[in-house]
């Protein structure tokens, strides 16, 4: 799809000054990424003042192994590694029972069968993306399972290739191909009742 | 979604809607929504799902000014706030 979010491949910091511990440098690597970290950070665990301790461990934890990066990923696959992991290992802290990134795939994410079968599509993009609109985007993101979840905020909000995310989460490309394809399913079966629901309304002049 | 042939396709449509599924089973999900008004329904509100989480990311994120603060302050980059 041509509106894919676009990601950066080449780098637009100097890794010298960087490695260096320049503060200049520093505060502008900040200033490109902490939205969007804290933005991965706030979806991941719902939670305001969690999603600060995340954003604010990530870049203290970057600062400190800058001088042992290899370049061998990006600076921003780095940099959303480093924050999903911390999230994931907070997650875990708090429910150990639920959260576990590693394969083989958990039985609670299997496959989301088709069962909402309405086509909402012709309805007006105003009316997907009022402001009531928008929360259930976020609430349907709420109820995935953290290990879709995840896979999901990578891919598809930051826009990580799937390669990059494999690398960012330490699982195999088949993997994250999985664990997107059924969040997704979610999210759609999701959003077609609302959206189906809303349109019906509308339909009768609600 | 009701035969096995649409259960079949269901794990392959996350790669079709991102045009990355391979020639033969685009061919085959085309082919199989040729006549199926369901499944085209799947794939057709799938492919909104993903195209309006793609349109909101789009936005700038809210990164709210006290974070921001609390954040500099932590790195000892207060000096650089604002730069």
């Amino acid at each position: 799809m041509d509106n894919t979010p676009t990601h950066q491949t080449s780098e637009p910091f100097s890794l010298e000054a960087l490695r260096a511990g320049d503060k200049v440098e520093f505060s502008r690597l900040v200033e490109a990424y902490s939205s969007k970290l804290y933005r991965l950070a706030l979806k991941m665990l719902d939670n305001p003042q969690d999603a600060e301790d995340i954003l604010q461990e990530t870049f203290i934890k970057a600062f400190r192994h800058l001088k042992t990066f290899d370049g061998r990923s990006t600076l921003s696959t780095w940099l959303y590694r480093v924050a999903a992991n911390e999230a994931l290992m907070l997650l875990r802290r708090k429910h150990p029972e639920t959260v576990s990134i590693e394969e083989p795939i958990e039985s609670e994410e299997s496959e989301q069968e088709p069962l909402q079968i309405v086509d909402w599509c012709c309805m007006p993009e105003e009316e997907m993306l009022s402001s009531e609109g928008r929360r259930r985007l976020d609430e349907a993101i709420e109820r995935l399972p953290h290990t879709l979840r995840v896979v999901f905020l990578l891919r598809d909000i930051e826009g990580l290739s799937t390669a990059e995310t494999a690398e960012a989460l330490s699982l195999s490309e088949v993997a994250v191909k999985t664990r997107l394809s059924r969040a997704r399913l979610r999210l759609r079966e999701d959003l077609s009742a609302y959206y189906g629901d809303r349109m019906e309304k509308l339909d009768h002049g609600a | 979604m009701a035969h096995e042939n649409c259960r079949h396709l269901l794990g392959a449509l996350s790669d079709y809607v991102d045009g990355e599924a391979e020639a033969a089973i685009c061919a085959e999900i085309e082919r199989h929504l040729a006549g199926c008004d369901n499944c085209r329904v799947v794939v057709d509100t799938l492919k909104k799902t993903v195209y309006l989480y793609h349109d909101v990311a789009t936005e700038t994120p809210d990164l709210p000014a006290e974070v921001r603060q609390r954040l500099y302050q932590r790195l000892n980059l207060d000096e650089l706030l604002g730069n």
